[in-house]
This record gives C-alpha cells, structure tokens and sequence, in this order.
C-alpha cells in the first residue's frame, strides 16, 4: 500500500524552480531517506507534502489526503519533528506530552495511561516533572520523536532529527525509528548523515530541485560504483549547477 | 607573524590552556580542561553538541570569563590580555553572525573597517575562498545558502589576517560536499602559517585534522593525534554484514564476549573481547562460527580497525 504519492510535484518562487517536477511513492513501513545537498529543495518538498505550502503545479497524496485540497486532513495524519523544533523547552516532559497528545486528539485518560508507559520504555521515568530544557539534547530528542508518533500517525516526518546529537545516542535514535516502522508508521527522514543512509530501506537524493536518483543503498551503489553512500551522494551532488550556492 | 609583538618565541604554543573551568549555574560546562596547541597547527574539539565546546571557545575568544584556570592565546592572558588577543584571532562563531540585511561585499568590508585594514590590503588571504562567492557580492548574506554563508563567514574571520582561527562548528547543517570543500580551504590556510582550532560534531572529520580532543559532557576524554587514539582501542573490532540487519543486531547484543554492537552504515560493528586470557574471547572466526551454527548464511565477517567514532563510543561507554 501507498502512503504518498507524487506526481510530476512543482514549485516555483518567482522564477526560481525550488522543486522540479519530482515524482515517487513510498510504501506503508518504509524508511525513506531524503537526500539533498543544501538548497536542493528537500524542505520546500517536505513542507509540500505535509501540507504547509501549495504546490505551484502537480499532484501529491498523503495518507491517502490531496496534500493541496485536504491539507488540514493530511496534517491531522503525520507526525513531524526537525533537529531546530520539537518540543516547547519551558514545559515540562509530560506537559509536552500532554500538550501535542491533545493537539492531536488523543482522549485524556488514554494520554494519562501512555504517558507512564512511554517514559519507562525510554528509561525518563525520573524526569516526568523536568523541564525539557534540563535534558541532555540526545534525550530531547529522543522524547521528541516518542511525542511526535503518540497519536500513531500514519506518516512520521523527521527533518535532520539527529543533527549534531552523540554516536551512541543517534544509533539508539535509529533502533527506535525501526521500532516505529515494525509497527506500521512509515519513516520519511532527511539527514547530513551518509551512514544514516544506509539505514534506510530506499533513499533519493535530490540536485537543483530534482530526484536524481531513488533506490535502496545497496542499488545506489552498484549503480554508482561507489564503495558508500557518501561516495554516492558526492557523485550527484557534484553535477549540481549551483554547487557551493 | 602577528604585527603585534607577543611575548612568546617560536617555541611558545599558539595555545595554552590550564586547568580551565565554567558553571552556568548547577551546570559543568566545561570541567578541567588543560591542553597546548602548536604554532601552525589544524586541532578539532569534537564531541556532540552539549559537550561543551562553544562555552570553550567563547573563553578562549575573550568573549566569557573562566571560572577558574588559566589561558593563553600567542602568549597573552586570555582575561588580562583580551584586548590584544581580539586583534590576532579571527572567531566564527556556531551561529551564523553576520550582518542579514547587508550584502555579501558589506559584510566583509565592515570587519576590515574595524580592524583598520580594507578588503584590497588582505585580499590575497581571502581570495580562494572569497573569490568562490564573489559573483553574489550584491546579495544580501540572510538569502545565501548555508554553504555560502559559512565561507562569507569564513573571509570575514580571515580579512584582519589573523595568526590564529577559532572556528566553531563551521560544518553543521552543511551537506557532505560542501563539507568537504570547507575543510580543503582549512588545509590550504594551515599552509599559510595560521593555527586552526576547530570543532565538530561529525568524528568521520577528526582525520583532517593534525591532534584532536575529544569532549563529552565538558570533559576531555583523549588528546592525541588521530593515529594514536585509534591505536589506542585496545579492544577487537569485528565488522558484520548481512541479510535482516536490524534482527542480527539484536541476536549479536546476546553473543558471550561482545562488549557492544552498533550499526555502522552498511555493516554492524561489534566491539569484543579479544585478550587470549578471557574465556569469552572473540574473533571474526569464532564470532562467524557462533552465527552459522544460529542458522545465518550469507555473512561477512572480518576484523577490522576502529575509527574515530569507535573509539569515541568506546570511550564514553566507561
């Protein structure tokens, strides 16, 4: 089953092409890498597909939702997270808990009752009273991405979610987005992390505004004859014409 | 090398720090920290965010006092001295800091202004990296991309032709490529006679540099070159590949002798006992021989040597 679909997706400000004409699905409990050099256009298609812009042409369907005429549906949907925002850092653990747990409409008593449950399988039990701002960013982020899958959305958008977090921390990060993928909850991540890549069940990787290349990591490096994903990335990301920009 | 005399002689590290310490309230930032950087030297801080390493270089900018300890900076006393030290460093900053609403040309001229020199006197320092962005001279800084905001950065901290440079984090959120380029124009300014002190999130750079120091939670763990740290395991590292990798990744966790496993990209590290007085020594033998007889074919398993980000996962598991 599908869990987006693009087609021939569009974006242009003025009369700069931020995303080209990208097509590409990605299937139910998939851990989709979105790969891109900066300025490549992976947040304006990612703020696309989550519905926060209008696609100037083309068409995407998200969790089953048209991400232009059913924006608020799809949003209702997924769970988002980035490295710059994910928790309010002056409320409490449980109190972000409980916050975005009612933002989407889980009832009280169920959120009262995960609420304990999640902070015990992530070993937080002692910092339910504690301010977000007190823990150690791993942690953070960490938590973060618990909250952002609480309501068990359909869709997980995770934005450079392990940025500048420690080796171990973000391997353990990793084990979770596989957990969150056994479940059913398809994983559409972008990372500056070549080794992250390889975690993923398919990547694309995108060049001035275009999919260049989309496929498992394993394919991506027999067809590029490259020893990693890094080489790989390289290898594309070099042909840009706004190389450096 | 400075047109200010230091009191320091060719022999005198470009760095020197003792014993420093910071607290934000409850907090260790910083805990102890004591280390020398040489004349014309590249060293990386690197360790994750949190650890400590911005609160390090603001102290070493003059720009935050020590709570205790002491540093110098081309021999001048980082809280005695600042004055001095602000004419001879060139700082960039974690966070992009320059002037949004003014041109790429703007900026530059402005920090040429105030250390009373002009873009024409010292474009000769600048120019590799600067000439790379000088078709957008008219842009305004705030609508570059991060990889040309890092190199306008990088000029601005360059234009006063400073003895010293302290980048922090210059390469986060920057994608692999652009990365790559950054870390060229740092080899290409070591070889001009500057001193780099740089930090870092991402271990696979520790190789570019000539010593580094790794840091977690305000403390260094290792100071060394990154040869020696990586000599220095003292452990077996056996690399894994194979089919159902996040399964595998649980039943090695189980094995008796393995110390830890992690995914490493493509491939699983697990780190092992390897004394041939242990019991439960393993090598990617006997490892090999423990998973077929668990019914996994089509596995790669060889010894291998650590890399950075071995060691340091290795060294903060203690």
């Amino acid at each position: 089953m599908k869990v987006i679909e693009v087609e021939n997706l569009t974006k242009r400000f003025g009369s700069f092409t931020a995303v080209d004409n990208i097509s590409f699905s990605v299937e139910k409990g998939e851990i989709f890498g979105f790969l891109g050099a900066n300025g490549a256009g992976k947040t304006t298609a990612m703020r696309m597909l989550c519905g926060l812009l209008v696609p100037t042409s083309g068409k995407g369907v998200v969790a089953g939702y048209d991400i232009q005429h059913q924006s608020e549906k799809v949003k209702a949907s997924i769970g988002y997270m980035s490295q710059k925002f994910a928790l309010y850092e002056d409320l409490k653990v449980w109190e972000n808990i409980r916050l975005y747990a009612g933002i989407y409409g889980v009832p009280e008593k169920e959120t009262k009752e995960r609420t304990d449950m999640l902070l015990a399988e992530l070993g937080f039990e002692k910092e339910k009273e504690s301010l977000v701002k007190s823990l150690p960013l791993g942690w953070r982020q960490k938590l973060a991405f618990s909250v952002s899958i609480f309501h068990n959305p359909e869709i997980v958008f995770l934005d450079e979610p392990t940025g500048g977090v420690d080796p171990v921390t973000r391997r353990q990060f990793w084990e979770m987005i596989y957990k969150a993928s056994e479940r059913g909850i398809t994983v559409f991540v972008t990372t500056h992390y070549m080794d992250e890549a390889e975690y993923c069940n398919r990547v694309s990787i995108m060049v001035d505004g275009r999919i260049d290349a989309l496929d498992s990591p394993s394919a991506l490096r027999r067809e590029f004859a490259a020893a990693s994903m890094d080489e790989v990335f390289r290898h594309l990301a070099r042909k840009s014409k706004n190389n450096g920009l | 090398m400075s047109q200010l005399t230091p009191n320091n002689t060719p022999d005198t590290p470009a760095l020197s720090c003792r014993n420093i310490s910071k607290s934000y309230g409850k907090v260790k930032a910083l805990h102890d920290i004591t280390f020398d950087v040489q004349q014309g030297e590249i060293f990386g801080v690197i360790g994750p965010d949190g650890a400590g390493k911005s609160t390090l270089f603001r102290i070493l900018a003059t720009l935050l006092l020590p709570d205790a300890g002491e540093a110098t900076v081309e021999g001048f006393d980082v809280v005695k001295d600042y004055k001095k030290i602000r004419k001879i460093v060139g700082y960039m900053p974690g966070r992009f800091s320059l002037y949004q609403d003014l041109t790429v040309e703007e900026n530059l001229r402005i920090f040429a202004t105030l250390f009373n020199t002009t873009i024409e006197e010292n474009y000769h320092l600048v120019k590799d990296i600067y000439s790379q962005i000088e078709p957008f001279k008219t842009r305004r800084a705030g609508a570059l991309s991060g990889g040309m905001k890092q190199k306008l950065a990088l000029s601005c901290a360059l234009i006063h032709k400073p003895s010293i440079l302290f980048l922090d984090e210059p390469t986060t959120g920057i994608d692999p490529v652009s990365r790559k380029e950054l870390w060229e124009m740092l080899r290409n300014l070591k070889s001009q006679g500057i001193t780099i002190i740089v930090s870092t999130p991402y271990m696979d750079e520790a190789s570019l540099c000539d010593r580094i120091a790794l840091i977690q939670n305000g403390s260094f763990l290792r100071i060394d070159t990154p040869d020696n740290i990586v000599k220095s395991f003292g452990k077996g590292l056996i690399s894994v590949k194979g089919e159902n990798m996040g399964e595998l990744l649980k039943r090695l966790r189980e094995i008796p002798g393995v110390i830890s496993c992690f995914a490493f990209g493509d491939s699983h590290h697990v780190t092992a006992e390897n004394s041939s007085n242990q019991l439960n020594s393993l090598t990617a033998d006997t490892l090999a021989e423990n998973l077929k007889k668990q019914g996994y074919t089509n596995l790669e398993v060889k010894n291998i040597e650590p890399g950075i980000e071995d060691c340091f996962m290795e060294l903060t598991a203690k």
